[in-house]
């Protein structure tokens, strides 16, 4: 860990506030201090907005949640839906889904991966890859990225329409549908339906090949840099299958260190309080979780593309395990930490996502009318946790026996890539500002590192009540006059 | 043709005692309602079926058809009025559509998209109301009622319980349980009570059903609330 979490004398310092952090999910500010020779002193990005959904959702019937909660986010809401549909399973006393039920919120899953990495990659991050992070401001964006490569935007634009499309076939709308209902799910997928999705998805696995290729030669421009830039050497966390394969729907947990050695494996996703802790810090309102067993210090891990590539043994679609296999081989046989990389390895999730989704396309279950699953006796709690786009996602309630909500605890994937993120931003400060002038091309060189996380800030606020707040009353001469702190 | 009056300038048979949103309906013509079901005793109380009758404003569920009367139904002024009262029944309780089961089958969904409401407007009360899910088949939303008190009416006059009940005045006014203790487990209502099917919003509903029915399937993905009328008979007296 760098030491720029706090500076020791700050009233002395020079803040630069980049405020807001543009092209991500909802609102943040990184400030900087810096002393008189633009020595970079106090890196800190900031969730500025703040939610409370777990607080609000506490007295309303379970069954309302799964669609209440998908309203975090318009970006992957199909994610809430999915893991608090999955604790609300358990909530309802519903037995293992029908295959049909589980292959369609597979299927659902993979579209909203495909949808959501297309749109960070081509919309969000792109601009900064292919334009440069110093380019002309104004035309840093998916516009300027249009203009100059045109085919490139095309093939972006549609790869996420086609992920949106799988989602409006099985969830009713694009955004914030409500397919998805505890013990299966509430429509089944028509063959018309089907068939136009299969003549769509051989399309999008060779565009989301081209796209892997793209983000490889990209790295390959400058492989020092790529593999270097924003570097946070953290452990990483995802779910794997019982194979050891990555899973985006299901499955138990995984940590390696940072090294690649492990530190748990197939951990039921049920004891997740026992294996993780949260702490709150006085200057964000997103919390800091890290592996209990390891304290806060050395506990904090990376979730996401760039985690679950490297966790999990192999990836079961060859096109994917081909690309995967490449990128790992970057780093000769070490973990990657680099933040540029995660973009690489969201271009292979993608193409995994694809793959995944074709094989569901041409599986005769995928049209099966058998939707729900046999109900049993009721349990008073539950934990749903899938693989978000941005990784791992937990949803954890308690129902009383009037159905009604008692508690609710969401643990976010942008939440769980705290630290990191504050890691990397603090890397490429002590890299790229530290006692130079400071442009907005250099402040952007901060935001790539952000970017590259695909952070959900709006998702990732929920400390209500828990953050110790301070204030502070300086005089002109930045000498502390008085403090008040509560919590 | 005797029975006869008109809406919007076009003819109406009626009969005797029919109501204007009666021979209306029977007509094929759509007036819209919130508090009015065919079988339940007059409200007047939503005022959404407030037409013109020869320039008067009047409750078309109350008010007797009557031969020679002009009805207006359907002017800007009227349709206006209508989305200010939708407006404000958003505004008094807590309807959050977006969390909702009853969305797409909503009667005040409905009418705000009928009416083309595009905001609430007027401030928002955001009342401090709670739920009650002490009954083991039926939960309660207080957030959501509109005081249209069908399920008072199809309880007294249909289930014969007496379950609910309206008190208090104004803004205050509340949908109240006739229970010792005030709570649905404790009254005579059962889910298989008419009262149980009656909410025009979400305010009573069935448990665990949530959002069982797809997005699509839903009444008014079909078709707008003001189509319910083409399915109308034609009255015999026509």
């Amino acid at each position: 860990m760098l030491n720029l979490e706090t500076a020791a004398a700050p009233h002395r310092l020079r803040r630069v506030a980049i405020e807001p952090v543009s092209r991500v999910e909802g609102h943040g500010k990184v400030t900087i201090l810096l002393d008189q020779e633009n020595r970079v002193h106090q890196v800190r990005l900031h969730i500025v907005e703040f939610r409370g959904f777990e607080i609000f959702i506490e007295g309303r019937p379970y069954w309302e949640v799964p669609v209440a909660v998908q309203r975090l986010c318009g970006i992957c809401p199909v994610s809430h839906l999915l893991a608090a549909t999955k604790a609300m399973d358990g909530i309802a006393g519903f037995g293992p889904l029908t295959p049909t039920a589980e292959k369609l919120r597979r299927l659902l899953h993979y579209g909203q991966i495909v949808q959501s990495h297309a749109l960070h990659f081509f919309y969000l991050a792109s601009p900064d890859l292919l334009l440069g992070f110093e380019d002309d401001v104004a035309r840093r964006n998916i516009v300027g990225v249009a203009a100059a490569f045109p085919e490139l935007a095309k093939q972006g634009v549609l790869t996420r329409k086609f992920g949106q499309e799988v989602i409006r076939h099985i969830a009713g709308k694009r955004i914030h549908g409500t397919g998805i209902i505890p013990g299966g799910v509430n429509k089944a997928l028509s063959v018309e339906d089907r068939d136009t999705m299969r003549a769509g998805v051989d399309q999008i696995v060779d565009w989301a090949s081209e796209a892997v290729g793209l983000a490889a030669r990209l790295h390959d421009t400058s492989p020092d840099f790529y593999t270097s830039f924003g570097e946070a050497r953290a452990n990483m966390m995802a779910l794997v299958d019982a194979r050891g394969a990555p899973d985006f729907y299901h499955g138990g947990l995984r940590a390696r260190d940072a090294d690649g050695g492990p530190i748990f494996d197939h951990v039921d996703t049920a004891s997740y309080q026992g294996l993780l802790q949260e702490d709150v810090k006085p200057w964000t309102y997103m919390k800091f979780p890290h592996i209990r067993a390891l304290g806060a210090d050395k506990g904090w891990y990376r979730v996401g593309p760039l985690a679950r590539m490297q966790v999990g043994d192999f990836l079961p679609t060859p096109l994917a395990e081909a690309e995967r296999q490449k990128f790992l081989a970057v780093g000769g046989g070490k973990p990657l930490h680099g933040a540029l990389m995660t973009h690489w390895a969201r271009m292979v999730e993608m193409l995994h996502a694809a793959e995944l989704a074709r094989e569901l396309l041409d599986d005769p279950d995928i049209v099966g009318t058998d939707l729900m699953a046999d109900k049993g006796p009721r349990r008073p709690e539950a934990i749903g946790v899938i693989e978000a786009p941005r990784g791992t996602l937990f949803h954890h309630y308690r129902v009383g026996e009037n159905d009604l909500v008692t508690y609710c605890n969401l643990i976010v994937s942008t939440t769980n890539n705290n630290q990191a993120m504050n890691e990397s931003i603090r890397a490429v400060a002590s890299q790229f500002l530290s006692g130079r002038e400071v442009t907005e091309g250099l402040l952007n060189h901060i935001e790539v590192a952000i970017r590259a996380y695909d952070p959900c800030l709006s998702c990732a606020t929920h400390a209500l009540g828990e953050m110790p707040l301070e204030v502070s009353l300086v005089d002109a001469d930045g000498a502390l006059v008085s403090t008040l702190r509560k919590g | 043709m005797d029975n006869e009056f008109t809406i919007d300038e076009q003819p109406v048979p009626f009969k005797p005692g029919q109501t204007i949103l009666e021979a209306a309906k029977a007509a094929g013509i759509y007036i819209p309602h919130l508090c009015f079901q065919a079988d339940f005793k007059r409200h007047g109380g939503c005022k959404m079926c407030t037409v013109l009758v020869n320039g008067r404003t009047q409750t078309a569920c109350t008010h007797k058809a009557a031969v020679g009367q002009e009805v207006d139904v359907n002017t800007p002024e009227l349709d206006a009025m209508r989305r200010s009262l939708v407006q404000m029944l958003f505004v008094e309780g807590n309807h959050f559509c977006p969390g909702c089961e009853k969305s797409g089958a909503c009667q005040l969904q409905a009418l705000g998209y009928e009416y083309e409401m595009m905001s609430p407007h007027f401030v928002e009360l955001y009342p401090s109301r709670g739920v009650d899910a002490s009954h083991p088949d039926v939960l309660i939303d207080f957030n959501r009622c509109i005081l249209c008190e069908l399920c008072v009416r199809a309880s007294r006059d249909v289930d014969g319980k007496e379950v609910f009940a309206v008190a208090g005045r104004g803004l205050d006014a509340h949908l109240i349980i006739n229970s010792p203790t005030g709570k649905l487990v404790d009254s005579a209502f059962a889910v298989t009570d008419r009262a149980a099917e009656v909410c025009p919003v979400g305010a009573i509903l069935k448990k665990g059903v949530g959002f069982a029915t797809a997005i699509g399937d839903r009444p008014y993905d079909r078709e707008s609330i003001s189509a319910e009328a083409e399915s109308c008979e034609i009255p015999e007296v026509r």
